[in-house]
């Protein structure tokens, strides 16, 4: 294995590349778009229920399926890398829509009516109240979703943009076991890696998380 | 410039010969397969699971087992898991219904661990209190608090193993992926778009059937903690666990 791994490794590194950015900018595109909507969900209550049940519905569409419908509607390539972007987004975002607003509204309670008290606007007690709140359970969604988008995207090597899901395609036509283990153990890093960085940024934005554990 | 001839996407969908029931490779043969497999294959991991996450759920050791099999399933790259078995043992329906077992396991245990640990303490101490065995306390007391929980994760289950039998067709599964996957191989992309049609109205169905079992089976008075969290105004007592429903 290692030795294939040495042979090829122009081809896995490009894959890796690949699937690295195929992954992680799907994760941020569906972040900012997540944080609004979940906002907006809780400050006007009526839209959580809609907004929700639509991620719902998003989010069960088999990701193969959103690969090849998205052409039709965006216009794209059947093998554009723009659909599974595009379809990586769409999980992102309807997976983050609800835990940002379930945060937002997790941390409604004596600190907000505390900023209010202190005369904070909406906006300050959003940004230095709220959100900085909800940051642990925001970032325990964003885990999930990065670490969904990075075993997802080998799914897209069916439609000619997979990351390292084309070593596993090749794998599969040479009947060769060596591409498909190392694309694997590589996805599975990838992902440990990502969500390692993730936790790690937490701690350092929510020192006080520290504090109380103690 | 040249004109871009227009695709008409719904061709296949709607030519009724691909709707003949008897036919080999029919949209109701393979839609029927689709869920024959689906159903199968969470029944199995449900069998699996569920015991070994109301055990670890109930006594609390293992627990760490739940948790990172939860982690790891996710994790896992379901099409290189396939294409794994597919070249260790060989093109067959079986091999790959096995992975697709072992794909829904991982969400069913967290899920049902999860479910367990989350019923609060006192319930289970008035059980016990009251002279219930163990197997009461679990099927009388935890089971149906927990159960909003579990029956989330056999939703993300399904639709994890509805979305994996889709790529599977790649590897020689029957089923909606069929239609997707040689729909791309001969250029048929109207073929191509009624396999990712139905298979997603499929999936969304599956889900909303999942969601009406939920309503019909939650005893009234556990209620999910999205619908008690919209009635409580006062301080949220739990945070939120964000759900950890895979598709694939």
């Amino acid at each position: 294995m290692i030795e294939y791994a040495v042979q090829n490794r122009s081809t896995i590194l490009e894959a890796l590349v690949q699937h690295i950015w195929l992954s992680l900018l799907p994760v941020v595109f569906g972040a900012v778009l997540a944080l609004p909507i979940g906002y907006l969900a809780v400050r006007y209550r009526w839209l959580y229920q809609p907004v929700v049940n639509t991620g719902g519905v998003l989010y069960s569409i088999p990701s193969l399926a959103l690969f090849v419908v998205l052409p039709a509607i965006l216009g794209t390539g059947v093998l554009s890398p723009l659909n599974v972007v595009v379809a990586l987004t769409i999980y992102t975002m309807a997976l983050l829509t609800r835990t940002v607003a379930d945060a937002l509204t997790s941390v409604q309670g004596e600190a907000t009516r505390a900023a209010y008290a202190l005369g904070y606007r909406p906006l300050r007690q959003l940004v230095g109240v709220e959100l900085p709140m909800a940051l642990p359970v925001m970032l325990a969604g964003l885990r999930v979703a990065t670490v969904a988008n990075i075993s997802l995207v080998s799914v897209g090597a069916l439609v000619g943009v997979g990351g390292l899901g084309a070593l596993f395609t090749r794998g599969l036509q040479l009947d060769f076991i060596e591409p498909i283990l190392i694309g694997i153990i590589l996805s599975v890093l990838l992902a440990a890696v990502c969500d390692l960085g993730i936790v790690l940024v937490q701690r350092w934005l929510t020192p006080w998380a520290r504090l109380e554990a103690r | 410039m040249t004109a871009v001839p227009m695709i008409n996407y719904f061709a296949y969908l709607f030519d009724g010969a691909n709707w003949q029931w008897a036919e080999q490779g029919s949209i109701p043969h393979l839609l029927l397969q689709h869920i024959a497999y689906t159903l199968v294959t969470v029944a199995i991991s449900a069998l699996i699971a569920l015991p070994i996450g109301l055990l670890i759920g109930h006594t609390n050791r293992g627990a760490f087992l739940a948790i990172n099999i939860g982690n790891a399933g996710r994790s896992l790259p379901t099409f290189g898991l396939l294409s794994l078995i597919v070249t260790l043992v060989g093109i067959g329906t079986l091999p790959v219904l096995i992975v697709l077992v072992v794909l829904a396991i991982p969400p069913i245990l967290a899920a049902t661990y999860a479910g367990i640990r989350s019923v609060d303490r006192s319930a289970v101490d008035a059980a016990i209190g009251m002279g219930m065995r163990p197997p009461q306390v679990v099927f009388r007391v935890e089971v149906p608090m927990a159960l909003p929980l579990i029956i989330s994760g056999l939703r993300s289950a399904t639709l994890q193993v509805c979305a994996t039998a889709t790529v599977a067709a790649y590897v020689g599964l029957g089923g909606l992926g069929r239609l997707l996957i040689d729909g791309l191989s001969v250029n048929e992309y109207d073929r191509v778009f009624a396999g990712a049609v139905l298979v997603a109205l499929l999936a969304i169905l599956l889900d909303l059937l999942g969601a009406a079992v939920e309503r019909a089976v939650v005893s009234p008075g556990v209620r999910s903690p999205r619908e008690r969290r919209t009635r409580t105004t006062s301080k949220s007592r739990t945070r939120p666990v964000p759900t950890a429903g895979v598709s694939s």
